[in-house]
């Protein structure tokens, strides 16, 4: 029993991370239905910028406490990746607005290799350790144990996510999201700047984007210039999992999809006799995703989209 | 008179090109040295794939990311039938049709779930499928070794019939023919009669259909086009295709791994089909041909260009290139949507959407 609560936290903390990422994907694809393939290069981005500000301090010998090193670091990757994140939006996704959905998904990914490649410059090919300078205090209830900085995370994730849908509700520049994705040239017509818009989605995404690479990388005490691929896929899956386009169906999908992802590689060698093994973790998240767009392509909480699907 | 004098020229074009087939391994073996035969030989493994891709994407207009998987089954099925991996050593003419028959086995089983799909969720959920293919090949070595995990298939069989191997030097009178070189005429045979198979298909009543298909999948269906028959035929189609170069490649490099059929590579052939020009076959081996040639040369300039104006490294040219190749891509399409060479129909789409885009904005 203790095993399979462990395996429900180690999917909290995995999920609420993947809710993240997904926020970014559902928020594009409800404004311009489109899927932003780049979105995994910022928060591999976001991953790499925070180790680095981190580590210059460090070794600067700046003596502040742990945490105040890691907000140091975020405040320079969030802004950093909203930059990216606008730019992304600039470059792939305004110029060929109308054109064949193909032509923006190639740019896409022409910018995600890009991105991949210029953080090989930069940072080179290796894993990049996280510096130990968090609290790795454990705590442990009902026999399953999890860190105080998991717990972090996970409550990190909701706040934010909780200050998100808030914004979207009752907000000017949420009231504008929402007419956008409804009807972009109506929404224009009752004065609503699409254009502004549209990059606003991309930032905000981007931020989150940032804040969830950096509790990956705490999260496995490294980061790497090719994480943000895996990452992002799981987290598209999540997307998906939810209902696409919709903000609380991100984040039920992230937290399912990392339940569900632990638990299968807690239990896959029992259940196919050790033929299996926990190897096989990466494919949950793509078996998923295929069960799901078979039998609800709308995922758990979207809308029927007959045309999109 | 007037057919007769054109068919004439179409004959001597014909034959031209025919001569200069033959004897282009010889002039590229002797001028730039056979390192580069070899690269040609790729080629031309590239112009299969990304024609088996292009009846797919082009003439269908089903986004396939996870083609390589395709091509991995073809490579897997000839590599475990003619190596010392299970002991077996089959023939060619066994192996290689039936990786074509297994890989387009795996393209119904993609095809028949994803059926329902359209545009960038159809990509994912190919890309998915790639990953898993990947995924299984590089992890079933444990209980039992099939595919030999990451350190994949060693010591497979060249192409062989009786004692004529395709493995070794070969000498015919006074004439040496290295291995590239006959691996080169195999290939170009191959890869002619595929460009013939699919202008055939593309002019045939199916071709007509695939059109239809992507153009417009309700009206096709209302035209009595059977959907699901037509998207099934164009994954197996090109399935097989995939397979066949997948077991050449095999048989060719004596290795292989699951390294070799990574997502880069499915995004590689892709891009060989989009930027060549969508549906449009001379596109497409022009796409292939580039973005295969193109690396490298870039690997055999960068790193001495650097040398020479820094007098040190200052990028790795295995980075530069890919970074060249990723910013290309977004060049390529915000400059040219449609591809270098893209058919007349496909370059109308496009300067429509343009016009479209911006009634819109003005």
């Amino acid at each position: 029993m203790d095993i399979f609560l462990q395996q429900i936290l180690n999917g909290l903390v995995l999920g609420s991370i993947y809710a993240l990422i997904a926020l970014g994907y559902t928020m594009v694809y409800g404004i311009m239905g489109l899927i932003n393939f780049a979105h995994g290069e910022v928060v591999m981005l976001g991953a790499m910028v925070t180790i680095t500000i981190v580590n210059a301090l460090v070794n600067a010998g700046v003596s502040l406490p742990g945490p105040v090193i890691l907000a140091i670091g975020l405040f320079v990757a969030i802004p950093a990746c909203m930059l990216v994140g606008f730019t992304i939006e600039r470059i792939a996704y305004r110029p060929l607005r109308g054109a064949p959905r193909l032509a923006p998904l190639i740019t896409a990914i022409g910018l995600s290799i890009s991105l991949q490649q210029i953080a090989i410059l930069i940072w080179g090919r290796n894993y990049i350790p996280f510096p130990p300078i968090l609290n790795q205090d454990v705590v442990t209830f009902f026999g399953a144990s999890i860190t105080k900085l998991q717990i972090f995370i996970i409550v990190l994730c909701l706040l934010i996510m909780t200050g998100l849908l808030v914004m979207v509700e009752k907000t000017k520049l949420g009231r504008a999201m929402r007419a956008t994705s409804q009807n972009p040239s109506v929404a224009s017509l009752m004065g609503v700047n699409v254009n502004s818009i549209i990059s606003a989605t991309f930032v905000i995404g981007s931020g989150l984007g940032a804040v969830a690479g950096v509790m990956v990388a705490t999260n496995y005490d490294q980061a790497h210039y090719y994480m943000g691929y895996l990452i992002g896929m799981k987290a598209f899956t999540a997307a998906v999992l939810g209902g696409i386009g919709n903000l609380g169906g991100a984040v039920l999908g992230g937290i399912l999809l990392g339940i569900i992802e632990s638990l299968g590689a807690g239990y896959i060698g029992d259940l196919t006799g050790g033929f299996l093994g926990s190897n096989y973790q990466d494919v949950f998240a793509f078996v998923v995703l295929i069960l799901v767009l078979i039998f609800r392509p709308s995922g758990l909480l979207g809308e029927k989209l007959a045309d999109r699907a | 008179m007037t057919t007769n004098t054109s068919t004439r020229g179409k004959m001597a074009l014909f034959i031209g090109c025919a001569v200069l087939m033959a004897v282009a391994p010889f002039v590229i073996g002797s001028v730039l040295g056979n390192s580069w035969v070899r690269i040609v030989d790729f080629a031309l493994l590239y112009i299969m794939l990304a024609l088996g891709l292009n009846i797919v994407v082009g003439f269908a207009g089903l986004l396939d990311m996870g083609y390589i998987a395709f091509y991995a089954v073809g490579a897997y099925t000839y590599a475990l039938l003619s190596s010392p991996q299970f002991g077996l050593h089959l023939p060619f003419y066994v192996t290689i049709p039936l990786g074509a028959i297994c890989a387009a086995c795996f393209g119904l089983l993609l095809g028949t779930p994803v059926l329902r799909l359209k545009g960038d969720y159809l990509a994912i959920v190919t890309l998915g499928f790639g990953e898993i293919i990947r995924i299984f090949m590089n992890n079933l070595n444990q209980p039992i070794n099939i595919t030999n995990g990451p350190q994949g298939v060693n010591l497979i069989d060249p192409i062989h019939l009786g004692d004529v191997t395709l493995g070794k030097t070969m000498q015919i009178g006074s004439l040496n023919l290295p291995v590239v070189y006959l691996h080169y005429y195999l290939f170009l045979i191959l890869s002619v009669l595929v460009v013939i198979l699919a202008s055939r298909l593309q002019h045939s009543r199916i071709g007509r259909a695939w059109v239809a298909l992507r153009e417009d999948d309700i009206a096709a269906a209302s035209m009595g086009i059977n959907i699901r028959n037509i998207k099934l035929l164009a994954f197996a189609l090109g399935a097989l295709s995939g397979g066949v170069a997948g077991g050449l490649f095999a048989s060719f490099q004596g290795f292989i791994s699951p390294e070799s059929f990574g997502l880069m590579e499915s995004i590689m052939i892709l891009a060989m089909v989009v930027l060549g020009g969508m549906g449009h076959i001379p596109g497409v081996v022009l796409g292939a041909v580039v973005l295969t040639v193109a690396p490298e040369i870039l690997r055999d300039t960068i790193g001495p260009l650097q040398m020479n104006t820094f007098g040190r490294m200052i990028v790795d040219p295995e980075n530069a290139r890919q970074l060249l190749f990723g910013l290309a891509l977004v060049v390529m399409m915000l400059v040219r949507p449609a591809g270098m060479w893209p058919s007349k129909r496909r370059a109308l789409e496009f300067s429509d959407a343009k016009a479209k885009a911006r009634a819109q904005k003005g």
